[in-house]
């Protein structure tokens, strides 16, 4: 290994995409993955088990499998395909947009689990003390339980930002490889090996690595001490 | 329907249990709603409060109306005048107790408060615990808190779910005359629900007797605990509250005497200054009945009443009989042979002998 001076342009490039997926996956996913998670943590219904398998099927899927069904409804012939080039926006396969979309259908479980079981584990009670105390639903919301399950937000964030930064397959089949558009660090690797550049693998790779670790780091370090705090 | 008090009718149907209750409490001072587990007297607190929902329920609140299914009415709880203590006192564990108290207050609009912070942490005894974190505080702590952060949003009806089951003795005796003084010094009437007939006997005015989801007995406190038609699980407890001053402190035979509407007890000289109102109850099985003034006797409680009514008990051997001491109610439990022997029948004269008084606080 020499210096950073030996990560090329596309290798920065496919950093800033990186990141960039990652931010806007995790944004959205604890924008919608939110009330996902309140209706599986509060709902009677029967469609719940349903609904909770459906957002945990990509722990267990493989990528390709879920990558394959996605292409075939964005594609051409799909119904998402007709319904985007209907709105005059082309198709979503091979563009960032459809990388985004992927990534969030494959990175839900990982953020809408955290904040489920945050949800259960607050139950009932701090809402109805609220409520006797004068607070309306929206605020309950924001000033009871919001902070109450700021841990669960908190594992729910960086792990979808975790998980977004470690797609392969997924990004490989929706994304494709086009430089500055889908190319993120874990293809580049890929990239890289196969034209034998293994110092820049190295660098990356490498980097890789110790981002996720230390994600995981300060993650478990995190929840320890909120646990130890809760007591 | 308007009706100054409290009204309420709830019906509801739970898997093996049915709520039935139709009341009309008053709208000042303490109603305790008294029962065993399961006989749906916290579900009436919930209902009251808007956390359950009672299908064509009605309920108004000192000519308020808060709910009224016949006419589509249902105020849910965060818009009800109402303070809540639930019996693990729920405070919000990401805020230090300030944080706490000030949640509700700040909910209700300034023209509206009418109970002061340090109102409410002088009334509690809260005001060292200012900037503790609930999860340091011990849980009579906790509870105070609680009972404070209610008051706070100046309710103008409070309802305690058990505030005292899950603490030990020792913390119940350090909650109670704090409740009291709620009693004595705010005018907010009180729904106080317990399992036990000390809690009720020391706070309450009012009582409700709950069983299976039905009301057994309501009426004032003195009169319903004296009532001979109670069912066997009320009865067997069977005794009665007296309302009592403090009048004399007889320091030479370290006694304190304790006046009533029908005369004056004995009880081992106590600390509280004349004149405080002190409680006091008397067991049935602990009153026994004379004819005549007993001359020698070394009771030295003796009572002048009036003979009610009698009643059968569940044991074969036994009669309740309720009599009147000057306005106040007692009974005694005596067996049957005294009963026939004496010749006990309603408007007799006799005196009554009381072997114990518990003081409650």
């Amino acid at each position: 290994m020499t210096n950073l001076a030996d990560l090329n342009t596309v290798d920065l490039s496919a950093i800033k995409l990186t990141l960039e997926l990652a931010s806007l996956t995790t944004g959205l996913l604890l924008v919608i993955g939110t009330p996902i998670a309140w209706w599986l943590a509060h709902t009677q219904s029967r469609l719940k088990g349903m609904v909770g398998a459906v957002v945990a099927l990509p722990l267990v899927l493989p990528p390709t499998v879920l990558g394959f069904y996605m292409l075939v409804v964005m594609g051409p012939q799909g119904p998402v395909g007709h319904l985007t080039q209907a709105l005059g926006l082309g198709l979503l396969p091979f563009t960032f947009p459809g990388l985004l979309l992927a990534s969030v259908l494959y990175t839900m479980p990982f953020v809408v689990q955290p904040v489920q079981n945050a949800f259960e584990a607050i139950g009932e009670r701090p809402m109805e003390a609220a409520a006797t105390l004068r607070a309306g639903p929206w605020d309950t919301f924001f000033t009871v339980v919001v902070p109450l399950a700021r841990p669960g937000f908190l594992t729910a964030a960086i792990l979808g930002f975790a998980h977004t930064v470690g797609e392969f397959g997924i990004v490989l089949m929706i994304g494709g490889n086009i430089p500055g558009k889908t190319r993120v660090v874990s293809v580049q690797i890929y990239d890289h090996v196969e034209a034998m550049e293994y110092t820049q693998a190295h660098w990356l790779a490498g980097g890789m690595v110790v981002f996720a670790f230390l994600v995981l780091f300060a993650l478990y370090t995190f929840n320890n001490s909120v646990n130890r705090a809760r007591g | 329907m308007h009706t100054a008090g409290i009204r309420a009718v709830f019906s509801l149907a739970r898997s093996g249990f049915r709520l039935d209750v139709d009341l009309q409490l008053p709208g000042l001072g303490v109603t305790a709603l008294f029962g065993h587990s399961g006989s749906g007297k916290t579900t009436v607190l919930r209902c009251v409060a808007g956390l359950e929902r009672a299908p064509d329920g009605f309920l108004s609140v000192n000519d308020e109306v808060w709910q009224d299914d016949a006419q589509g009415v249902f105020m849910p709880t965060y818009q009800r005048p109402l303070g809540y203590v639930f019996q693990e006192a729920s405070l919000f564990a990401h805020l230090c107790v300030r944080k706490n108290l000030e949640y509700g207050q700040k909910r209700v609009p300034p023209a509206s408060r009418k109970v002061a912070f340090e109102q409410a942490l002088e009334l509690l005894g809260i005001e060292s615990l200012l900037t503790r974190r609930p999860e340091s505080l011990s849980g009579g702590e906790r509870q105070r808190v609680g009972i404070a952060r209610a008051l706070l949003t100046s309710p103008k009806l409070l309802l305690l779910d058990e505030p005292l089951a899950a603490l030990d003795q020792k913390r119940k005796n350090e909650i109670l005359p704090y409740l009291e003084r709620l009693h004595d010094e705010l005018a907010i009437p009180i729904l106080y629900v317990s399992h036990s007939l000390d809690e009720v006997a020391q706070l309450a005015d009012y009582l409700v007797l709950l069983e299976h989801g039905q009301v057994v007995a309501s009426g004032p406190l003195q009169e319903t605990l004296a009532r001979l038609d109670l069912p066997g699980a009320f009865v067997n407890d069977a005794g009665v509250v007296l309302k009592t001053v403090v009048a004399a402190h007889e320091i030479a035979d370290a006694l304190t005497r304790l006046d009533f509407s029908g005369g004056s007890i004995y009880v081992a000289s106590r600390t509280e200054p004349l004149g405080r109102s002190v409680r006091c109850r008397v067991h049935a099985r602990d009153v026994s009945l004379t004819l005549q003034q007993p001359s020698a006797t070394s009771i030295l409680n003796l009572v002048p009443a009036t003979v009610v009514d009698v009643a059968d008990t569940e044991t074969p051997a036994h009669v309740l009989v309720n009599l009147d001491a000057g306005g106040t109610p007692l009974l005694a439990r005596i067996t049957r042979r005294s009963r026939n022997q004496l010749g006990i029948t309603s408007g007799l004269a006799v005196w009554a002998q009381i072997k114990a008084v518990a003081l409650l606080g």
